[in-house]
């Protein structure tokens, strides 16, 4: 056995070794596979059934085409949806980078070892509780006679009911994405040499000129990153609407959701999923742009 | 009712409060004595492909596995254990989170892997003219003529007197109130209209509360000429979509969870709503004052049905499964245990025992003319019962709910 397939084996090994295309080829070739099978061709069929309709009568799929369903996006009543998906998750992302900011400054440049990894700690901490428990403790802190409603009362200020409201939506996403916000920066401000601070005092630059100058802009990247998990994890997300929100709360996530779920309508939902993968698009564009991929070292 | 439960593992724990929010019945058995079968107008044109299968004369031995598709809590170990061991029939079960997850699922008679489907009424006109379901012979369901009148042959299930499975729960969605705010029952479903209310009302997130207005606006406005609150032409289905769109700014939240209906009323937010007894029975639990009722308009309501797969390969468990849960007792376990009501008229004394009272909390001992004035879902197509090919057929409603909630 030994002997036959000794030279078998030799002669594939030295084929490979004449052709480093094939080598590169066999061992690209099953990550290839899995992104295009699972990953691409799953997202091209998708799109494909955003140009069907539904039989009214069964709900089976009717093949054939037509740009009906884009064309009910760009009414009213979805371009509203959209806007205010988007609004909502620039602000969010808006409101992470302002709170990250610090926290991250002070973790990575102010803070020693020990403090350093006690407050990285804490950042992630709320991870590693459930999503859900997470929001259902916003619904008890922020509803009609919650215990934010409780305080300000206490204080005098009256009182509060912002439950079920976008303000609500605003304050929990805020938080439930800080982490993914706190990390990236954290990691960009901390490969920044002391160096290039020393350089810049000894140029005469004092502190806030410097964080202008050259703190900020080495930041950037890292900013761009989490902004990227802030933006699509708000963008795309469709659970705290429905737990949190009030009356003009639907995300373009909850749209489709109840047009799979609800109305079994899944041709007009895969027209509305491109919306956010389109929106993403362009924001991945321009994240590059500012370099979030960029000094990955 | 669109039991919209399980999409995600990250929804996972609300699953069950979400699965009440669905179960859509159909069938507008719009006068309670539907008995005599015979398809609603408009659909009696069209010809449920499974309707000539041929019906077994006996039950024969059980094939030893049964597998079902069910809403999430209608196949617990309390009544699946004691079938397993009687009948030797091992039941695995699929649980779908929406009727539309259900239909799909049941595609091409059930694929010759599942043998029946717990469908809600959203969906059994679907599943029947789509040929995935076939009839089911009475005779060998002895439990049959133990349920309620209206629930034997209902026109959400039975078409041409075939039974495309037999009725197993239901519940009405009645007008919640806070008996603080409502010194007496309020009447009328304008209690929900009115801008008395504004900002205490909550109603469910579902398109299909379009029905619940289109039945207020049956009675308040009778020259719409609403006959059938899912059958609704152009014109009806317009008068419906704008009342509630004046109605969005009185509401507080559409809700999609039983558990937040309850947190509103439970924190005061809301005072008036649409709602389930279960909500009614846990707030009460809770000491709320509040209290619920069937207007002068009558309701909406859903109902279940146990419908057998036309490529069912364990068609002998089947029956044998049907036969099971429609006992008293597993209805009544069922009930209690979803907060529903049961289809089987014996259940009630057998609910009393398991929990004290139940049977009246769950309206299930209430007189025929409480049951007559639910109409249960049904999918609304875009054939209506004047023969007339004009009703908006369900995607539409649910364009027009997005617009009056988004």
């Amino acid at each position: 056995m030994t002997t036959q397939q000794a030279p078998s084996r030799g002669r594939v090994a030295a084929t490979l070794w004449r052709r480093p295309w094939l080598r590169g080829l066999l061992t690209l070739s099953p990550p290839l596979l899995w992104f295009l099978v699972i990953y691409f061709v799953s997202l091209v069929v998708m799109l494909i059934t955003a140009f069907w309709s539904v039989n009214p009568l069964t709900n089976a799929l009717q093949h054939t085409w037509s740009l009906d369903n884009f064309r009910q996006i760009f009414t009213g009543t979805y371009l509203s949806i959209i806007g205010r998906t988007i609004l909502l998750a620039a602000v969010v992302t808006i409101t992470d980078i302002v709170i990250a900011f610090p926290i991250a400054f002070y973790m990575a440049r102010v803070a020693g070892p020990r403090a350093r990894s006690i407050l990285f700690t804490l950042s992630v901490l709320p991870l590693w509780a459930s999503y859900l428990a997470r929001v259902y403790a916003w619904i008890v802190i922020l509803q009609k006679g919650g215990a934010l409603s409780w305080t300000t009362q206490k204080l005098g200020l009256g009182p509060v009911d912002i439950g079920y409201t976008n303000i609500a939506m605003w304050i929990v996403f805020s938080y439930i994405w800080l982490p993914y916000m706190i990390t990236p920066i954290f990691g960009a401000l901390e490969r920044i040499p002391d160096s290039y601070l020393e350089a810049s005092s000894d140029l005469g630059a004092r502190g806030r000129r410097t964080l202008r100058h050259v703190i900020l802009p080495l930041a950037l990247p890292g900013v761009a990153a989490g902004s990227i998990f802030t933006f699509s994890l708000t963008l795309g997300d469709f659970i705290t609407p429905i737990l949190i929100g009030g009356t003009g709360s639907s995300f373009i996530g909850n749209v489709i959701y109840s047009n799979i779920g609800v109305a079994g309508n899944l041709p007009f939902a895969a027209a509305l999923s491109v919306v956010p993968i389109v929106i993403m698009i362009v924001y991945l564009v321009g994240a590059r742009a500012v370099g979030a991929f960029e000094d990955v070292t | 009712m669109t039991r919209h439960s399980r999409v995600l593992g990250v929804l996972g724990a609300i699953a069950l409060a979400t699965s009440f929010t669905a179960c859509g019945g159909s069938g507008s058995s719009s006068s309670g004595n539907s008995n005599g079968g015979g398809g609603g107008g408009g659909t009696s044109a069209l010809k449920a492909p499974m309707q000539d299968a041929k019906l077994p004369s006996k039950i024969g031995a059980g094939e030893g596995k049964l597998n079902l598709i069910a809403w999430e809590g209608y196949a617990q170990p309390q009544w699946v254990k004691p079938f397993e061991k009687q009948s030797g029939c091992k039941v695995s079960a699929k649980y779908a989170g929406s009727s539309s997850e259900m239909v799909s699922l049941m595609k091409d008679g059930g694929g010759g892997q599942y043998d029946l489907v717990s469908a809600s009424g959203d969906a059994d006109l679907r599943l029947i003219y789509s040929g995935d379901v076939r009839p089911v012979n009475v005779k060998l369901l002895p439990q049959w003529k133990n349920l309620q009148p209206f629930l034997k042959s209902p026109d959400f299930n039975t078409i041409d007197g075939k039974h495309y499975g037999i009725s197993y729960e239901f519940g009405p969605n009645v007008l919640l109130y806070n008996t603080k705010t409502f010194s007496k029952a309020p009447t009328s479903w304008s209690a929900i209209y009115d801008k008395k209310y504004s900002g205490k009302v909550t109603v469910p997130n579902n398109p299909i509360q379009i029905a619940d207005a289109a039945l207020y606006l049956s009675k308040s406005k009778p020259n719409l000429g609403i006959k059938d609150p899912y059958e609704l032409n152009q014109k009806q289905f317009n008068a419906a979509v704008s009342l509630l769109k004046k109605q969005r700014p009185l509401i507080k939240k559409y809700w999609d969870l039983a558990s937040q209906e309850i947190n509103l009323f439970q924190s005061n937010a809301t005072v008036v709503g649409a709602a389930w007894p279960y909500q009614t029975n846990t707030l009460r639990a809770a000491k709320v004052p509040v209290s619920d009722t069937i207007p002068k308009e009558g309701a909406t309501g859903w109902a279940d049905t146990w419908m057998l797969a036309s490529k069912a390969p364990h068609p002998n468990c089947a029956y044998k499964w049907i036969n099971w849960v429609s006992t008293p007792k597993v209805q009544a376990q069922q009930a209690i245990y979803f907060g529903e009501t049961p289809a089987n008229k014996l259940a009630c004394p057998e609910m009393d025992k398991i929990a004290k009272g139940s049977c009246a909390q769950y309206h299930a001992n209430e007189p025929a003319s409480y049951f007559d004035s639910i109409k249960f879902w049904k999918t609304p197509l875009p054939q209506c019962g004047n023969g007339k090919n004009d009703c908006v057929p369900f995607a539409k409603w649910q364009n027009a709910w997005t617009q009056i909630t988004g």
